[in-house]
């Protein structure tokens, strides 16, 4: 393990618990969008360039088009109160 | 309270991966004794019989003969999985187009900036020739169908959002899907027939490194690639709406 991995590491618990803990809901699909990324980045440096090319499509483009637009869906029906 | 539960949380996982890792059931970086186990011989293509050495670029009519030793493990020795995987996806595509049965789609469209127009416009060429890199050569460098499938999706996506008419004009994306997912079966039946095993590699498979190489692998990855990426979009076609309606 280099200092390279323990710092993504440790930076991937921080973008981690920010999703948990952050009030906005689209702050925490941004967060997960960054955490994807980085755990992208933690794949490459383990060898695996396969898995990280799927992370960066599926975790970083795809799954924050859909919460993004369930996000949008739940807004709009609370506000038709 | 949240950051509380979170950090107990986060602690706990540490700890249980400290332990893990200090009982010596995982060797060191670069330590372990992979040819001692069972998956070395997936990895050297020698489960039949051991070919010896294998040189890139002048190796020649290996068990498989993909560069990509993961790909040799997805399609070759276990494409039945993969085989599954695709059906799972055109499962929860089928899900998604009965639930929202609407052609209005879930939300009320609005006509995109002019930046987002004309960038989305520059780079959907660019993003759409990786893609296609990324399939053909999926059996030489990392990456294949499923990833070069969810760029052409995540193209399509981006028109989808910078011009909410583009999708809905493109009708032919279900022919796509549906003729790509028949031919990956016809291949898994030509090579029931020939060789007497379902989805196995009854083509030659050439030199190692050469583009046009290990047998039927990618033949096989460009049908999933058109699969996935034409599944993928008709997700995100059914949950944008098919109609043009604008406000």
């Amino acid at each position: 393990m280099t200092y390279l991995d323990i710092g993504i590491s440790i930076l991937l618990m921080f973008v981690g618990i920010l999703i948990i803990t952050s009030k906005d809901i689209i702050r925490s699909i941004i967060y997960f969008s960054a955490l994807s990324m980085l755990a992208a980045l933690a794949y490459v440096l383990m060898q695996a360039p396969d898995v990280a090319l799927t992370e960066i499509v599926i975790g970083s483009g795809l799954i924050t088009f859909l919460f993004l637009f369930t996000y949008k869906k739940m807004k709009k029906v609370g506000e038709n109160k | 309270m949240k950051k509380i539960l979170a950090l107990i949380l986060l602690l706990s996982l540490a700890f249980f991966a400290y332990q893990y890792i200090n009982q010596d059931l995982i060797a060191p970086y670069g330590q372990a004794k992979i040819d001692q186990s069972v998956s070395s011989s997936y990895v050297t293509q020698s489960v039949k019989e051991n070919p010896g050495f294998i040189e890139y670029g002048k190796s020649e009519n290996l068990e498989l003969g993909a560069a990509n030793a993961v790909t040799n493990i997805v399609l070759g020795y276990r494409a039945l999985d993969t085989l599954g995987e695709v059906t799972v996806l055109f499962i929860s595509a089928i899900g998604v187009s009965i639930i929202i049965n609407t052609n209005a789609g879930l939300f009320k469209r609005s006509r995109s900036g002019f930046i987002l127009r004309v960038g989305a416009k520059m780079t959907l060429p660019i993003i759409l020739v990786v893609a296609v890199f990324v399939i053909t050569h999926g059996h030489l460098t990392p990456g294949g169908g499923f990833q070069g499938g969810a760029m052409i999706a995540a193209g399509m996506l981006l028109m989808a959002l910078s011009d909410p008419d583009f999708l809905p004009s493109i009708k032919n994306f279900k022919i796509l899907e549906g003729i790509s997912g028949t031919a990956i079966v016809l291949v898994g039946l030509i090579g029931f027939a020939t060789t007497g095993y379902f989805l196995s590699n009854f083509m030659n498979t050439g030199q190692i490194g050469h583009i046009f190489s290990a047998g039927t692998l990618p033949i096989l990855y460009v049908f999933i690639g058109l699969k996935v990426g034409s599944e993928l979009t008709n997700i995100i076609t059914d949950i944008v709406g098919k109609e043009a309606t604008l406000d």
